[in-house]
């Protein structure tokens, strides 16, 4: 195997040297990217049909773990392009210089989708594709336990959907982080956790990998997801008898591409970029097994009947104004508090939760003023944030749980699983308290 | 005492080796768990937190629960297998056998959910069950379902250690426990499997060893609240410098090495090794018509039971889409077609890491039970432990060190790092998989006795001589059931590769059938990726087990001319 591979190489090299006096692009491309299969074998093969001199390699890792690698190998880099989802993880990368400015020449770009600017403002990276959170649903499931279509994150609070709801923790993925705190920013932050944890109190089970929700929906496993809608738009275009549908209240985020600070090909990494942008480019995102929706509002011409157009249709991701700042000033805060509110204690929250339904529907159509008042008291002690938005927000706080180590003149008072667990202690306390009334209110009725 | 300068040399060689390989690049991550957060300085603050919260105390009480039932269950499953194969002539024992062993080659990811459709809420059994009889079994709920699948997976650690270990059991003992009148179920109890002992403790120890670290199973049923998925939670989603993730590894390291050293106690002061060997292993009878009946339903219904997965993964990979309904919807080869291409490289680099990685394990596997049983060097337990203890590193750590330490190391005559040539990946599967080599070449021996060696050097032979002709031919079983067990174990490991690969030409199966796993087209396409691995993986292990078959007949062949000419 060794001895094929090193023939190829020379091969590949006299092929090189050849087509370099042709071409002034490098022969190779090597690009770090979450993207599954489907997406990036479509984009390679398109890319190399069009550029026969370059071999692109896409080096598959999860976001988190991409970015891990991008900074373990900076001194050493191999890499020339970053190709993932989450802003955030861009973010991160930028502010550890390993990403470079680039300036793309593709026109007809809108400057933003929704209420999301499409490109960084500090010009490292390119939105190339807009997505958004929504729920999807399997359609035999629904009909089998005759549920009714959800269609607002609220739906998914009745009492009709206990253990049917799955999702991913926000700590997981990044997008989920952006879907929890999309609800804190658009209904407040009391509001938005308690909205959480009715839905929480439904759920079958929180998964540990952003694809395990709509694994989980496809084969039924439970029925409703909270996921990104290309997880939804190509599980049913797949053919799985799934569908999915925006809430009013969502972002529209865009997918990313950047160049890594010193690319070993940054010619091959420029025409990438170019190509994913090109009409040509966006146009492959439509492909039944991608999905995404394009940033360039001409390639929409081409897409299927009934699939979504943020530049046409402005309720989509426009019920939010998403400020980025806030999410920012408070991110690590929101994973842990929905970990520790959510993820780890879903049994006892499920357990409350269940004892107020219960209870609620023997109350309906009953005058008792009494049961009623314990079962507010109890959902007030479900719904119970440790801290309130501006202790959330607050600097000295969340350098508690910074990710990284300040140095060493950094006055922090505290450590993250100090705090967890005296947040830990109280959440539990009041989902076993909140249970206990909800039982009494009911042995009253 | 013959010289001690050659073990003491190998032994030194392999010191270094753990050195490079597992406790440098280890400590290089997990400091930071001895770190204060806020100055840096050294600290023993965040174990205080760690048994001050009680998340992280009823993690601790969850995992060793599971540990424990599942060796439980295991064992349940894994003795009467062992057992009628190794002690009845029976058709079909080395198919069996290999079968039996088929759980271990389960490629992450796609056996929890070839599971869940078979067992999970609303997956093919409770569908049915539902349907005709209006009750469905929560089979796959909470930590009964870790329980459930983790002993469906690992048993074989005792089914293979424990059949080596019957199959070096002295014929002479149980012949005289029969002269003496024991019989039946007496005979095994009181004779046949306290001899076999250290192969059943070599095996239940892993399994115990194998479940409390094991962090896939947990996640991917979303059971968090163990050690072991708490600690990779922390890390990856708070990051790389949360001390709460490497204080629980710590712990995992710990906990691990007691557990070791309790399972070694269990074995202290009792004497396994016998005499007798070359025609070794227990007498094999024939079973009478109803008892053969039984005995092959039972197996049948075993064998049904823990190749659920295989068969569920079998029909993901045919079938067209499956979504809540026993069986899938409709049947293609697409998926097949699919993975087609792209599968030969993937293959040829997991026979080739796996290989030399297995290769490895038992060199060093062998060495170390040597040394550490044979020899009276200093500190030579302290082997067994620190290549014991890689059982308990996170795959991710591990990764990360690796990276970490070597990235700016570069080969020579390749320039480039060696964290990002493939032969890294081989190091670590090599010391991912040492344990299990190891336990295996420790059992295989510890049936050896020393008597048998020191013949050989009263007639004459040196120390290497007597180790190459004497020692290693009679440990051979035990080493081949660590070679195969470090062979199919490394053959679908991902946790740590998937941090090392960086060019896609390098990677090996499991990393193209988690590539495939993460959209919704790529399910059946991962499900006949995993069926491939499974398949090529379980016929190199049918192969080495007719091996195994055809010298040990050939062997009790020679012993009875030999017999018959006295």
């Amino acid at each position: 195997m060794k001895n094929t591979r090193i023939l190829i190489s020379v091969l590949t090299g006299v092929l090189l040297g050849m087509s370099a006096l042709a071409q002034a692009l490098e022969g190779k491309l090597v690009v770090v990217t979450s993207y599954p299969p489907d997406t990036t074998t479509t984009f390679k093969k398109a890319f190399e049909k069009k550029y026969p001199g370059i071999k692109v390699e896409m080096l598959k890792k999860k976001t988190t773990a991409g970015v891990k690698y991008l900074q373990e190998t900076a001194g050493n880099n191999t890499s020339d392009l970053f190709w993932a989802s989450a802003p955030d993880a861009f973010e991160i990368l930028k502010g550890d210089d390993l990403l470079q400015k680039y300036q793309t020449k593709v026109k007809g770009i809108p400057e933003k989708v929704g209420a999301f600017p499409i490109n960084d403002p500090d010009g490292y990276y390119k939105g190339f594709a807009a997505s958004g959170y929504g729920i999807m649903w399997n359609t035999r499931y629904l009909k089998a336990k005759k549920l009714p279509v959800p269609h607002e994150w609220e739906d998914l609070t009745k009492a009709v959907y206990h253990k049917h709801v799955g999702m991913s923790a926000p700590s997981r993925s990044g997008t989920t982080h952006l879907t929890v705190e999309t609800v804190l920013q658009g209904k407040g932050w009391e509001d938005g956790w308690a909205t959480w944890k009715a839905i929480a109190g439904n759920m079958k089970t929180v998964t540990e990998r952003s694809f395990g929700v709509p694994d989980g929906v496809n084969s039924g496993q439970f029925g409703i997801g909270i996921v990104i809608d290309f997880f939804g738009l190509s599980s049913k275009a797949s053919g799985f008898p799934v569908d999915f549908v925006y809430p009013s209240v969502t972002t529209l985020v865009p997918a990313n591409i950047a160049i890594v600070n010193q690319a070993p090909h940054k010619e091959a990494a420029a025409a990438f970029i170019e190509f994913l942008l090109s009409d040509e480019g966006q146009a492959l995102l439509l492909d039944p097994k991608i999905m995404r929706l394009p940033v360039n509002p001409k390639a929409y011409a081409k897409a299927p009947k009934g699939f979504p157009n943020p530049f046409k249709d402005n309720s989509i991701g426009s019920g939010v104004k998403f400020d980025l700042a806030l999410s920012k000033s408070r991110y690590n805060v929101v994973n842990s508090l929905f970990d520790v509110m959510i993820t780890y204690r879903l049994d006892d929250l499920r357990k409350a939760v269940k004892a107020i339904q219960d209870a609620e529907a023997a109350l309906q159509g009953k005058n008792n003023p009494v049961a009623k008042q314990l079962l507010v008291e109890a959902r007030n002690l479900v719904n119970a944030v440790p801290i309130d938005a501006a202790k959330a927000s607050d600097k000295e706080f969340n350098a508690i749980f910074k990710k990284k180590r300040k140095k060493a003149s950094t006055k922090i008072t505290g450590r993250q699983a100090e705090i967890e667990q005296q947040w830990d202690a109280k959440v539990r306390a009041n989902y076993a308290r909140a249970e206990e009334l909800a039982n009494k209110a009911r042995s009253m009725l | 005492m013959t010289t001690q300068r050659g073990p003491a040399f190998a032994g030194l060689m392999i010191v270094l080796i753990l050195l490079a390989f597992l406790v440098i690049p280890v400590v290089q991550v997990i400091h930071v768990a001895f770190q204060d957060p806020a100055s840096g300085g050294l600290t023993l603050v965040n174990f205080v937190d760690f048994f001050r919260s009680s998340l992280f105390r009823e993690s601790f009480v969850n995992s060793f629960y599971v540990a424990a039932m599942s060796v439980v269950v295991a064992s349940i499953i894994a003795l009467p297998l062992a057992y009628f194969t190794s002690r009845f002539n029976f058709a079909g024992a080395a198919i069996i056998q290999t079968l039996g062993f088929v759980p271990l080659i389960m490629p992450p990811f796609v056996g929890a959910v070839a599971m869940l459709l078979l067992f999970g809420e609303n997956g093919s059994v409770n569908l049915l069950l539902d349907e005709h009889f209006g009750f469905t079994i929560p089979f796959m709920e909470g930590l009964n379902g870790v329980i459930f699948v983790q002993s469906i997976h690992y048993f074989p650690f005792i089914l293979i250690n424990l059949s080596a270990a019957l199959n070096n059991v002295d014929r002479s003992m149980e012949e005289s426990a029969q002269n003496l009148g024991a019989r039946g179920f007496r005979l095994f109890r009181r004779i046949v499997f306290p001899l076999a002992m250290p192969g059943y403790v070599a095996g239940a120890a892993l399994v115990f060893l194998k479940v409390f670290d094991d962090l896939g199973t947990p996640l991917l049923l979303n059971v968090n609240t163990m050690l072991a998925p708490q600690a990779y939670l922390r890390i990856s989603s708070i990051g790389i410098s949360d001390p709460m993730g490497y204080v629980i590894s710590v712990i995992l390291v710990v906990f691990s090495l007691f557990a070791l050293w309790t399972s070694m106690l269990a074995l202290k002061g009792k004497d396994y090794s016998t005499l007798q060997k070359g025609g070794g292993g227990m007498l094999k009878r024939d079973l009478r018509g109803g008892q053969r009946i039984a005995a092959y339903a039972l197996i049948l219904l075993i064998l049904a039971l823990v190749l659920s997965p295989h068969i569920g993964l079998t029909l993901l990979s045919f079938g067209t889409v499956w979504s809540y309904s026993p069986l899938p919807d409709a049947y293609t080869l697409e998926h097949y077609r699919m993975v087609f291409g792209s599968a030969s490289e993937y293959i040829t680099n997991t026979l080739l890491y796996a290989g030399l990685a297995a290769s490895f394990d038992v060199i060093l596997g062998t060495a170390i039970a040597y040394i550490v049983y044979r020899t009276g060097l200093r500190g030579r337990k302290w082997l067994d432990y620190i290549a014991t203890a890689s059982l308990a590193v996170p795959g991710v750590v591990l990764g990360i060190g690796y990276l970490r330490t070597y990235n700016d190391f570069n080969v020579p005559f390749l320039d480039k790092p060696l964290a990002s040539w493939w032969v890294i990946i081989v190091v670590a599967l090599t010391i991912r998989r040492l344990p299990y080599a190891l336990r295996a070449c420790v059992a295989a021996l510890q049936q050896v006795s020393v008597m048998l060696e020191e013949a050989a050097q009263n007639l004459g032979a040196t120390r290497s001589r007597t180790l190459w002709r004497v020692v290693v031919p009679l440990m051979s079983g035990g080493m081949i059931a660590g070679f195969v067990t470090s062979f199919a174990t490394a053959s679908v490991e991902l946790s740590a590769t998937i941090m090392l690969v960086s060019q896609e030409s390098d990677a090996p199966l499991a990393f193209g059938i988690y590539e495939f796993m993460q959209s919704a087209s790529g399910r059946g396409a991962g499900a006949a990726l995993g069926i491939i691995a499974v398949v090529i993986v379980g016929l190199g292990t049918y192969l080495s087990h007719r091996v195994i078959e055809r010298s040990h007949r050939q062997r009790t062949a020679e012993r009875q001319i030999a017999e018959e000419v006295t």
